[in-house]
């Protein structure tokens, strides 16, 4: 098996280390590890943390091959640094069935990148009104733990309810996008002063807030636990601290463009900034920093979601929600935590690797970067500085916000059980 | 002069005043026999129109030939999307036919500011109302109206609406009108008050330059002019009011609501009214409404925008293709 020496990087962003992977296994971690029968990567200055988790990913297969594959998706993985995505449950057909997510799980597999793992969708056809086989799912190859109708609200009680026990049988979790429907028909931008202006339908904060605590009130009664996907407001954050104050068992993420970006971008009338839940305003975006900052939210997780251009290159109403982000997350993540001196690379760690993979239950990533470790490793220069590209992205897809913004950091290598799949901000 | 329309917004004072006066001019036209400038000869202004409105497209259309411009009316039903070629296309389309000037009528908010600022297209661009966004041209004939009625027609020239005192009733939500003119008549110094349920009112007002009142009755003495908005009586569906019969008791004016306002006042509707919901008959034939003069006032004001945008005092402005940007 080969052998490779990291020489000299920041471990978690603390002291210069060595790193030497043997096979799939991290060997070693020490100060002037033998070179012997190694490949050597010059490291110093650079960052190496464990290999990042997305525990909400589009990947769009199979369905919409035109906007992303999982192919295409798993290599615009590993060039954001991630070795484990989840697969979300929207695509055509829904992966509402065992044979469905086990498609997916086997295309990833296939793939080599990145390790991909299906979330499994709660109702049949994310229709919200029968839940789907979750049972089946949970024992398939794909082994599914996290369940979602993400792209829609299981707005109905009852429905939600029954999932977050019957999940409890395998020990799964159910990964709510809180959304009321009503409350948010013809909703196409955050509903506040620039909504008001621009003349355009009004997403509400309490359209997400009155969802999420409903689901942790749910999540308290019947002891299970609940995962809330992409919190956007202020006020969610102030519900789900509360609700971890009382102890109850709810994990929430954030998406890199909700710590960064605000509604005001939508002047511009560019769908580019179009993404569900919507962009909001400068209160929240901070609110949502301190939030990843003390805990409050336990992971950032991207949303990434490719469109083709026709579906951005229109009008602002008929343009398609979302944005792709696996290949800027980490540069996000270092511009509005790391650099504002809000979280160290080690906070970093936590939210991007350990705690998604704790939540997904997903084995052998999420690790500690130690001896006897699977070697999932990404190293990032954080000196770096750079336009962001559309042109250079691995992803089908070109929906970023941040074409042409210059932002900080850039992952240099991927390491999927020891094999590189980035070299020098390359695919390997 | 700017390129494009596109909001009441983009307009300063002296914008405003200087296409108010020029519609006055383009006035003194209709009275001729002949109602015709030979201003646009040799341009080709499109009317695209996304939505179904003959009222606005006859307006423009009538402008477009008093200044003998070349007219092509092209009626899109339903969205781009529905359609199945997108906006973007069309514009492509109209761009290769060499159209110098776009008006647009758009379900979509936003859409007229796509289609100004994308690149798709060279030609200028103006708004002929956009989703509940903006429609401009509205506003400033509503602003021409108001000034011959409560300044003069000759008096008026030159002059604002400083310290008039506006009144706009009904869906403020869902109204383009409504947000034009909020923007426009404060441009010209008017002082405007919003009436409405509060459940017509957009959440995230607050900073918009004008008062907000939930009782008509209050507010009625101190308008110069009170303007009535439509209501859809759909919207009751939605609960936004409970009945048709409620919402014209509280917020629809009768012959006595109008006898309570100044001698002076006038009585405004962008049309079409919904005579018995917020407008009565009464009301609506009386002398006091100039829903039929702001029609005629219309026509000027396209003609004045549109020989400012396109043809106005100077020709450096206008709209001159260039090699590079075909």
């Amino acid at each position: 098996m080969t052998k490779i020496l990291i020489r000299g990087a920041k471990v978690l962003g603390g002291e210069p280390q060595d790193v030497l992977i043997d096979g799939e296994t991290i060997e070693a971690v020490g100060s002037d590890l033998s070179a012997e029968g190694a490949q050597v990567i010059e490291a110093e200055g650079q960052v190496l943390l464990p290999g990042l988790v997305d525990l909400h990913t589009h990947l769009r297969e199979p369905g919409r091959e035109d906007s992303e594959t999982v192919l295409t998706g798993t290599k615009a993985a590993a060039k954001g640094g991630w070795t484990a995505v989840h697969a979300m449950a929207n695509t055509f057909p829904v992966a509402d069935t065992a044979g469905v997510v086990e498609q997916v799980w086997r295309l990833g597999r296939e793939s080599g990148y990145c390790d991909v793992q299906p979330v499994g969708a709660v109702t049949v056809g994310l229709e919200g009104k029968q839940l789907a086989e979750l049972g089946a799912m949970h024992e398939s190859a794909a082994g599914v733990m996290v369940f979602s109708d993400d792209g829609k609200c299981v707005d109905d009680a009852v429905i939600m309810r029954r999932a977050l026990e019957y999940v409890k049988a395998f020990d799964g979790v159910v990964a709510q996008h809180a959304q009321e429907p009503r409350l948010t028909e013809g909703a196409q931008m955050n509903e506040g002063v620039v909504s008001a202006e621009l003349g355009l339908g009004g997403w509400p904060a309490v359209a997400e807030e009155s969802i999420i605590a409903r689901d942790v009130l749910l999540a308290e009664h019947v002891g299970s636990r609940v995962h809330i996907c992409h919190l956007s407001t202020a006020g969610s954050v102030e519900i789900v601290r509360w609700a971890k104050s009382k102890g109850i068992d709810v994990t929430a993420e954030v998406t890199p463009h909700h710590l960064l970006l605000t509604d005001e971008l939508v002047r511009s009338y560019n769908p580019v900034y179009k993404v569900n839940p919507p962009l909001r305003t400068e209160a929240d975006v901070m609110a949502l920093r301190e939030a990843l900052a003390d805990g409050t939210i336990d992971i950032i997780a991207t949303d990434h979601a490719p469109h083709p251009r026709e579906d951005k290159d229109c009008e602002w109403a008929a343009a398609a929600m979302g944005m792709v982000g696996l290949e800027t997350a980490l540069s996000v993540v270092q511009h509005t935590m790391v650099d504002t001196g809000l979280l160290d690379w080690a906070g970093v760690a936590e939210r991007m690797s350990a705690n998604p993979a704790k939540i997904g239950r997903l084995n052998g990533h999420g690790r500690p970067v130690s001896a006897g470790e699977p070697a999932n490793l990404t190293l990032v220069d954080p000196a770096y500085r750079g336009a962001v590209d559309p042109a250079g992205f691995a992803s089908r897809s070109r929906n970023t916000p941040y074409e042409g913004r210059e932002l900080p950091g850039r992952v240099t290598h991927t390491f999927l059980r020891g094999r590189a799949t980035v070299v020098d901000g390359k695919l390997a | 002069m700017m390129r494009h329309l596109i909001s009441a917004a983009d307009l300063t004072r002296d914008d405003a005043v200087l296409i108010l006066d020029t519609a006055e001019e383009m006035a003194r036209v209709a009275d001729r026999p002949i109602k015709k400038l030979p201003t646009l000869r040799g341009r080709t202004v499109v009317n695209l129109f996304f939505e179904d409105s003959t009222r606005t497209r006859i307006s423009f259309e009538a402008a477009e030939k008093r200044l003998s411009a070349d007219v092509i009316n092209f009626t899109a039903k339903g969205s781009s999307v529905s359609k199945g070629e997108s906006l973007k296309d069309t514009a492509q389309t109209l761009e290769a036919m060499g159209v110098d000037a776009v008006v647009i009528r758009h379900g979509a908010s936003g859409a007229p500011y796509t289609l100004a600022n994308s690149g798709w297209i060279d030609a200028a661009v103006i708004n002929a109302g956009d989703g509940t966004h903006q429609h401009p041209t509205q506003a400033l004939l509503d602003a021409f109206t108001m000034r011959r009625r409560l300044v003069g027609r000759d008096e008026g020239l030159g002059q604002d609406l400083a310290g008039r005192r506006i009144t706009l009733v009904g869906d403020v939500l869902h109204s383009r009108v409504a947000r034009s003119n909020v923007d426009l008549l404060h441009t010209l110094g008017a002082e405007v008050t919003l009436v409405a349920p509060p459940t017509l009112l957009p959440v995230g007002m607050d900073n918009w330059p004008c008062e907000v009142s939930y009782d008509l009755d209050r507010v009625l003495a101190k308008s110069d002019a009170v303007m009535m908005l439509r209501v859809q009586r759909e919207r009751m569906n939605a609960a936004f009011f409970p009945t048709e019969r409620e919402y014209a008791r509280r917020y629809g004016l009768d012959g006595e609501r109008m006898a309570k306002m100044p001698e002076h006042a006038i009585v405004m509707h962008p049309g079409p009214m919904v005579r018995g919901m917020e407008i009565t008959a009464e009301v609506a034939d009386s002398d006091r409404c100039t829903a039929i003069e702001q029609v005629a006032n219309g026509v000027s004001i396209r003609m004045a925008v549109l020989y400012l945008l396109l043809g106005g005092n100077e020709p450096a402005v206008t709209h001159a293709r260039t090699e590079e940007s075909k």
